[in-house]
């Protein structure tokens, strides 16, 4: 008996052959050269019913630990309204393709107009694509913009505050594309402004990569920045968290020309990675560099106000070998999932999130440091929800002791440092667990 | 679908005072009030205020302007439009699953780093490849992180020379944006009338300055590279890898193997091959495989199993550097598994062969009224150059726009690029006799539709929400928020 996903009955295949010209399947594949054909069957296991798959995936779930997450690193455990699953798992949305048809599209090219409304709005800048995979995804894209940006400056400097995963990542991405970088060192926990002014006086830098918060949760402190990085003919590109952007003095603020990083604390689920959204803002100066998908306002036939992929000679499939990014699409059942976020959030509910979150960040922040077991690594640098200790007790059996206590202590960033982050998903329970195992631990 | 439009944009709905969310009191002490207030934002962000229901009604309503595989045919060439199963979904909103941090120390999510490392496996053996990672996000992110792997590879030996990739001129523009990104020239390669990659032609552009060749395989004309053995061997005296898109590997399931075809390295699109929803496009995932002596080179971090049976991450300076922020889109990864788990060995077997069954029975069904360039037995998809009767004026466009109409999404047209009017179509193993028998008809109402009412097809759609955006306003008075309009 034929499988539940295909339709062909013996007879459906003896009329489709019939059409064919031909007496079996196989010999639609009479073309192939023997020595190529697959000879035996997938050493792959039988059918699963949906019984045993389910059992399958629950042995597997089943192993894993299920922790409270104080854990960030640039991805967060943030509230979600019970709302969004629901909307999402419409099969308008789920199932479509990319909206090369407009007049059966427009579900999705309005949300991306919404999208791109929302995130120029949040990150304070004139305009936004249609969103790219992740944060360090992006913040690449708008490292090549800016060295494909200016013919004397190809040079693009990047903070060493920046989270590992997107260094590691932009370096990857520059070193084969052989795109000219160099590092802004670090001083006491931020950017190097002493570094950055000397780079600048080079005159070879087309843009500068800031981060904000940086990797050790600090909110960096840009002012006067973007009129040096200008004055230097170079761009400003600011890396941030997407809903600490509701609280902080936003990338357009600081004086910023583009606004990249990862959208995923805007309530998307953990899922061990992924999907994400990165997003990029720009100015719109910018707007016939930016990469990816952009959607733009019309009108039809009669006149109906209308939303179509536009700008598209900037797109890879039209550029080709020309090409200053290879990115087709978007991330746009992700990018939907954060626009009916926000559409339910407002700025109030970003902004209460964010207050939620900060407010038990720092009381833990002081109640460790209370327990003599590990200090701030920077005391005094200002943090919204997420901070960094330097640990006395190795900070991996730190993670240990506290997982056995039901709880995910952080990221252990080097073997005494603890990346810590609160977000409103936290309880005043559970911050009180984590102090007091804290507290017990042996020294 | 709708015939009317649902017209609203969520600002349009917003009201001063109401909300959609729902927060627990503070606990602690306000903590922003003691941050340096030049640190803080000034402006408001100016989000949209609405009530719950609002916001519910607003985003369904919106979603029935638009046109999914659930709601019909969707012969999207190049695209694989199957149906998504609905336990793959099911398995991909587990509580857990949705709840890990990418973080977590192993030693909390070894169930996680099995799903994973289980598909990376199921993929190799499809592949025939030695190993899989699922780090890329996209098939144009495993394009790229491949074609970067390649170039790790002659890096390691010191072999610095090589700067170009081979690419035959039928190919999709990501192919030579890729590689463009990954730093490689392109040298395009000619096809031969019947679209396949002509091995005269090939020969002198391969020197030792080449890192690699990008192929498809079935080509975009839906036809077997039958030179392929040829073609790895030339590729690879000249030291050069042989590098598989997987775009088109869904009709090679249970009939041939990327591996064994003598390719290198591949992608693969799990949206594609294995089921995973195209969301409006995206998110996707694009793992890369390489065969046995490239596996140091797969990006960080990258899951292992050991030999007492547990999984690890691991990070090596001797791999090609790192792509993504994680360990790629493992919602997708499990619906892929759970789609691979569901066919099994016996269903994944049967796919490449019911997808070339639909795609020849349409080719042959419609051939004597549409041009058929070559002629020849296809596999997933193949090509139309138009109607046959270019008399009418009616263009492949006008085709497309007339097929929404009837209530089916139009094929890929004016790809590949090889022909002036292409209209290319994919059906896919997932869809009956009954449905292909109603698209069969509704083109073939159209070839006569061109020939009785060429300005009836030529002005169509007529029955969609919208009609005929004016694409070049869009483009040169470019509005592109709210705020724009």
């Amino acid at each position: 008996m034929s499988h539940r996903y295909f339709p062909h009955t013996e007879e459906d295949k003896r009329v489709m052959l019939e059409k064919c010209g031909v007496d079996s399947i196989d010999e639609l594949f009479a073309d192939i050269p023997a020595q190529l054909r697959l000879s035996r069957p997938y050493a792959l296991g039988k059918p699963m019913s949906e019984v045993e798959v389910r059992a399958f995936f629950r042995s597997l779930t089943d192993s894993c630990s299920r922790l409270a997450c104080f854990a960030g690193n640039g991805h967060y455990d943030r509230y979600a309204p019970a709302v969004i699953p629901h909307i999402l798992s419409r099969s308008e949305f789920l199932t479509s393709y990319t909206p090369y048809q407009p007049e059966i599209s427009q579900g999705t090219l309005q949300y991306i107009f919404e999208y791109q409304t929302m995130m120029a709005r949040l990150t304070g800048m004139e305009i936004s694509n249609a969103s790219l995979y992740d944060g360090a995804t992006a913040t690449a894209e708008a490292m090549f913009l800016a060295a494909a940006n200016s013919r004397k400056r190809q040079r693009v400097a990047y903070s060493a505050t920046l989270s590992d995963a997107v260094k590691e990542t932009i370096r990857t991405y520059a070193r084969y594309h052989g795109t000219d970088i160099v590092e802004i060192p670090e001083a006491d926990g931020v950017t190097s402004v002493d570094a950055l002014t000397s780079l600048l006086s080079d005159g070879n830098i087309g843009g500068v990569i800031l981060p904000q918060p940086n990797r050790h949760g600090i909110v960096e402190d840009f002012t006067g920045l973007a009129e040096m990085i200008h004055g230097a003919g170079a761009l400003l590109i600011i890396n941030s968290i997407a809903i600490d952007l509701a609280t902080l003095r936003s990338p357009g603020e600081w004086g910023a020309d583009i606004a990249v990083g990862d959208a995923q604390s805007l309530g998307i689920p953990l899922s061990f990675g992924g999907p994400y959204l990165g997003y990029i803002a720009a100015s719109k100066s910018l707007m016939r560099k930016l990469p990816g998908r952009i959607v733009g306002a019309t009108a039809d036939a009669s006149g109906q106000r209308t939303f179509v992929l536009t700008l598209q000679a900037r797109e890879q499939h039209i550029r080709r070998e020309k090409a200053t990014s290879n990115i087709c699409s978007n991330q746009g059942l992700m990018a939907l999932y954060v626009t009916i976020y926000m559409s339910l959030m407002g700025d109030d509910g970003l902004r209460q999130a964010n207050s939620l979150g900060a407010a038990g960040a720092h009381w833990l922040a002081r109640e460790l440091e209370l327990t003599g077991k590990m200090r701030l690594t920077y005391p005094g640098r200002p943090f919204l929800n997420e901070f960094e200790m330097t640990t006395s007790v190795d900070a991996g059996e730190i993670i240990d002791a506290l997982a056995g206590a039901g709880i995910l202590a952080g990221v252990a960033t080097a073997p005494d440092r603890l990346l810590i982050a609160v977000t409103e998903m936290r309880t005043p329970e559970e911050l009180n667990r984590y102090v007091e195992t804290v507290k017990a631990l042996q020294s | 679908m709708n015939n009317k439009l649902y017209d609203k944009l969520i600002f349009e709905l917003s009201r001063q005072g109401r909300r959609g969310y729902s927060l627990p009191d503070r606990h602690f002490p306000d903590a922003i009030a003691s941050l340096p207030d030049a640190l803080l934002r000034k402006s408001d962000i100016g989000l949209p205020q609405a009530d719950e229901l609002t916001v519910v009604r607003h985003y369904t309503n919106m979603s029935t302007n638009n046109f999914g595989v659930d709601t019909g045919f969707y012969p999207l060439g190049s695209c694989t439009m199957k149906y998504n199963p609905k336990i793959n979904e099911e398995m991909a909103s587990d509580p857990v699953i949705a709840s890990l941090h990418p973080d977590t120390p192993v030693r909390y999510c070894q169930g996680a780093l099995a799903i994973y490392h289980s598909l990376a496996e199921a993929l190799a053996e499809i592949g025939g490849m030695a190993e899989f990672t699922l780090n890329p996000y996209a098939g144009a992110h495993g394009e790229l992180t491949g074609l970067m792997l390649c170039r790790a590879w002659h890096d390691s030996r010191g072999d610095r020379r090589r700067t170009k990739v081979i690419i035959p001129d039928s190919a999709h523009g990501t192919n030579p944006a890729s590689a463009a990104v990954a730093g490689l020239q392109v040298v395009p390669v000619r096809s031969l009338p019947d679209g396949t990659v002509d091995v005269e032609a090939l020969a002198p552009l391969l020197d030792d300055t080449v890192a690699a060749m990008m192929m498809t395989n079935p080509n975009t004309l839906g036809i077997f590279e039958r030179q392929i053995p040829e073609i790895a061997r030339m590729v690879h005296d000249a030291g050069a890898l042989l590098y598989y898109d997987g775009a088109n590997l869904n009709p090679m399931l249970g009939i041939a193997r990327p591996g064994d075809m003598g390719f290198d390295i591949m992608h693969i699109n799990l949206h594609k091959t294995f089921s995973t929803p195209h969301g409006g496009g995206g998110p996707g995932s694009g793992p890369v495989g390489v065969r046995k002596g490239l596996e140091h080179l797969l990006p960080n971090p990258r899951v292992i199993k050991k030999t007492d049976g547990t999984y690890d991450i691991i990070s090596s300076p001797d791999a090609m550097g790192r792509v993504s922020s994680t360990l790629g889109n493992f919602a997708v990864v499990v619906r892929a598994l759970s789609y691979i788990l569901s066919l099994g060995a016996d269903g994944l077997m049967e796919a490449g062969g019911l997808a070339t069954l639909n795609a020849n029975y349409i080719k042959e069904s419609l051939r004597d009224l549409y041009e058929l360039p070559v002629d020849t037995v296809c596999k997933h998809e193949f090509v139309f150059d138009g109607l046959k009767d270019k008399s009418t004026g009616v263009t492949t466009l006008n085709v497309a726009k007339r097929l929404l109409d009837y209530g089916f999404h139009a094929p890929t047209i004016y790809f590949p690029l090889l022909f002036h009017e292409s209209l290319m179509i994919e059906p896919t193993e997932t869809e009956s006799l009954d449905t292909i028998d109603s698209f069969i008809s509704a083109m073939r109402d159209i070839a006569l539709e061109a020939a009785s009412d060429p300005e009836m097809v030529k002005s169509a759609p007529h029955t969609t929400p919208v009609r005929r955006p004016d694409d070049t306003d869009a483009a040169l008075h470019p509005r592109l928020t709210f705020d724009e309009l």
